[in-house]
């Protein structure tokens, strides 16, 4: 059985170093496994969608509408976007952060309240304020280990693992921040 | 062992166990990565550059290999193009250490002026093409290249797609093979392509298609998975990672590793055998066209799209009618995101003078193109690399000197490398007038940071000889060239004002680096003191950092801004303090 997570956010998040520490947990743990990044022009502060499956053989490194076990999600607005993606039964984790895009900032759109409420109401949410746990864990960098810990609970993959897979994947001068973070998250 | 790699990564181990010695390339969405891990290996195994573009990559490729070593050169599918005069030829020359060229198609544009579909060239070129499906074919396929390059004397392609260039899958890391150099002989008939040796290479290379198809037929690169339906569906590449998961055991499948030239009596055997035949492929009907033409008839582009990605859900309902999920439908209205010039950006500098003097501006290929969007909203034309200063140049011939003096070209420091000096010494040859501002932001911005010959370090990080564009400018005949930082708006835009109004060529250099690389060091943020006005000026700057709250009041965010200081400069009251 596949298991699909997605993970969305806005270019510069850190979405993409989320998905690699995904990846290396998942792969560690003897799965088959496909990642899905973005890279190139999109990057810049655009939305950003990666996508992470793995089980016994994975062929498609694609999560399609209704097909996600689970969605982690950087930003309100985005894990607004990504909505349609989710499982009915599926589990969302979202920053509570809100970061505005172009067509709010020039008055062309303007960015929906009451959203997070909603996706509470629709399906199984956690909504998390990262910001103030990677403030607290010493850098503002650092939201995207937090909310790896917070979905690193809703997975079968053991803490131990994680940590392992942290240190595989994030450069030395920046691991006791994000080892911290990703307790807060964790623990949260 | 295993390792978890993006397609590029794993074309770069191939190349690596394959014994390659020399890699030239071009940086290119969704390309890049193959070569920049190429750099990842020991330089006393394999000599690795960034060229000046992809034309100059390819040729370097093609001189190493003549001379015996194993050569590859990668590119997107729009630096094929620009590769594509040495490819048409070095098909009849052939090789002697083998020759890969790797292309990476952008199916969905996610990073990409089109969507053009590089099989083409195969067929055009008459250059045997592999495509790969995830990152183990990547790495096979990549080897396997080398050789069929060789025992053919051929290049060969190998052909990506965004999804499989960017997705990572798992791979087996095997050791280097010991590829001797093979001997260089001088050899007139065969790397001498003048009219009487290229008729004879052609009349080779026709039989080399021929001895290329029947390899086809029989190598376990093309594959059948018989499962006994009665649809057959025959694909490539992604398509067939979409297929399979769409489809399963439901239908039988001819997977195709070599997409050109494809196998004829494999593809009319595996067609008999079932009812309806679909072809699954993104973009153009390549495949489907070759079945066509063996009288094959297939279902394909009168069911699927020719436009953008495909998806298994997409895939599941045309072939079994199985409608696609939906999913939970959010009941606001959602605004977009567009992707935008990053808070620092020194680009933003630059457009907010040119929208601000009401400026005609030929774009480039770059980061740059960004400054299309609202707020900046200046580019008004995106072409190709190096075209902001050619098209600029047919413009102002066309409408006239009032209409010039109200036109810039912008163009990166990389982009001006690659194709923009052959332009600016069309314009001072041909007697122009144009104002051309390079941006010269110290590296190869959008693609992800890479060296290039202005930039003083190589694709290892060694230093370097330096470009100086200063006097390349001179060298051209440029008289008139001025050095302006973007971030001082209102001299640059005096300097602006200046150069446009001159009747000769002038160039500008636009200098500030990048404010993603390691050596900016930004500090602080900003800040909106109580002498706003909320005449929101700083609006104009279109900085993701600062928005305007619904009461009016003008906000900077401190999470995006990194303290550039820019809006400073543009608040007429004052009223932008920079804190520490």
């Amino acid at each position: 059985m596949t298991k699909n997570i997605m993970i969305v956010g806005v270019g510069g998040q850190g979405t993409l170093l989320a998905s690699r520490i995904l990846g290396a947990a998942v792969t560690a743990a003897g799965y088959d496994v496909k990642v899905s990044e973005v890279h190139g022009m999109s990057q810049r502060g655009g939305s950003v969608v990666t996508y992470v499956k793995y089980g016994d053989r994975v062929y498609s490194p694609l999560i399609g509408k209704g097909e996600a076990d689970l969605i982690l999600a950087f930003e309100q607005l985005e894990a607004y976007r990504a909505l349609p993606y989710l499982k009915t039964d599926g589990k969302l984790i979202v920053n509570t952060q809100k970061i505005n895009p172009m067509p709010v900032i020039t008055g062309a759109a303007v960015y929906p309240e009451g959203i997070v409420e909603e996706m509470q109401a629709a399906v199984d949410t956690t909504a998390i304020d990262a910001l103030a746990l990677a403030e607290q864990a010493g850098n503002t960098k650092a939201v995207n280990v937090v909310l790896i810990g917070v979905m690193a609970k809703n997975t079968a993959i053991t803490y131990d693992a994680w940590i392992a897979a942290l240190r595989a994947t994030v450069p030395e001068k920046f691991l006791e921040v994000n080892l911290c973070a990703f307790d807060l998250g964790y623990n949260c | 062992m295993k390792k978890l790699l993006i397609g590029n990564a794993a074309v770069a181990e191939g190349a690596y166990e394959a014994g390659v010695n020399f890699v030239s390339s071009y940086p290119g969405t969704p390309s890049t990565e193959i070569t920049e891990c190429m750099a990842t290996y020991p330089k006393e195994e394999v000599f690795v550059e960034w060229a000046p573009n992809e034309k100059v990559a390819a040729e370097a490729a093609i001189g190493a290999a003549i001379a015996g070593g194993r050569a590859m050169s990668c590119c997107k599918h729009v630096g094929l193009n620009v590769m594509a005069d040495p490819i048409f030829t070095d098909s009849y020359i052939g090789v002697n250490g083998g020759a890969v060229f790797c292309v990476a198609d952008d199916p969905g544009m996610h990073s990409s002026q089109n969507e053009q579909d590089s099989r083409h060239y195969a067929k055009a070129a008459k250059v045997p093409m592999l495509e790969p499906s995830d990152s183990a074919e990547c790495k096979e396929f990549t080897k396997l290249a080398f050789d069929l390059s060789e025992k053919y004397d051929t290049p060969v392609f190998i052909r990506l797609s965004t999804r499989v260039a960017h997705s990572q899958s798992l791979v087996e890391i095997e050791p280097r093979a010991d590829v001797p150099l093979k001997p260089y002989e001088k050899n007139v008939a065969k790397n001498v392509m003048m009219p009487a040796m290229a008729i004879g290479r052609h009349v080779f290379v026709e039989e080399r298609t021929r001895a290329l198809t029947e390899y086809a037929e029989f190598s376990d690169i093309n594959t059948v998975e018989d499962n006994g339906s009665d649809i057959g569906v025959i694909t490539a590449g992604i398509s067939y990672a979409y297929a399979k998961e769409a489809l399963g055991t439901a239908v039988n499948f001819l997977k195709l590793g070599m997409v050109y030239p494809l196998p004829e009596k494999l593809i009319c055997d595996f067609a008999k055998k079932c009812k309806t035949v679909y072809v699954v492929e993104e973009l153009d009907p390549f495949i489907e066209e070759g079945c066509k033409n063996l009288g094959v008839a297939v279902h394909g582009k009168d069911v699927f799209t020719l436009l953008g990605e495909y998806t298994p859900a997409m895939i599941a309902s045309v072939i079994l009618g199985k409608a696609a999920p939906t999913g939970i439908k959010p009941q606001k209205d959602i605004p977009a995101r567009p992707p935008v010039l990053c808070p620092g950006c020194p680009h933003r500098g630059t457009f907010y003078v040119l929208k601000k003097l009401g400026l005609v501006v030929s774009g480039d290929i770059g980061c740059y193109t960004l400054g299309a969007a609202a707020p900046l909203s200046s580019v008004d034309t995106t072409i190709c690399m190096g075209a902001s200063i050619s098209a600029a140049h047919g413009m102002a011939e066309v409408r006239g000197s009032e209409f010039n003096k109200k036109l810039v070209s912008v163009i990166g420091d990389s982009t001006f490398m690659h194709s923009g000096i052959t332009a600016l010494s069309d314009i001072v040859y041909n007697k122009g007038a144009n104002t051309v501002i390079i941006l010269d932001n110290s590296i190869t911005g959008m693609t992800g940071h890479q060296d290039n010959p202005t930039t003083g370090k190589t694709i290892r990080g060694e230093a370097t000889r330096q470009v100086d564009l200063i006097k390349l400018c001179e060298g051209l005949g440029v008289e008139h060239i001025t050095v302006a930082d973007p971030f001082d708006v209102k001299g640059f835009e005096a300097v602006v004002r200046e150069e446009i109004a001159r009747d000769d060529v002038s160039v500008i250099i636009a200098q500030r680096p990048c404010a993603l690389l390691k050596s900016v060091k930004y500090s602080g943020h900003c800040e909106i003191s109580d002498a706003c006005k909320k005449c929101k000026a700083c609006m104009k700057l279109g900085c993701p950092a600062i928005s305007v709250s619904a009461k009016g009041s003008v906000r900077i965010d401190r999470t995006q801004c990194n303290g550039c200081g820019l809006c400073v400069g543009v608040c007429p009251f004052g009223a932008i303090e920079k804190k520490n």
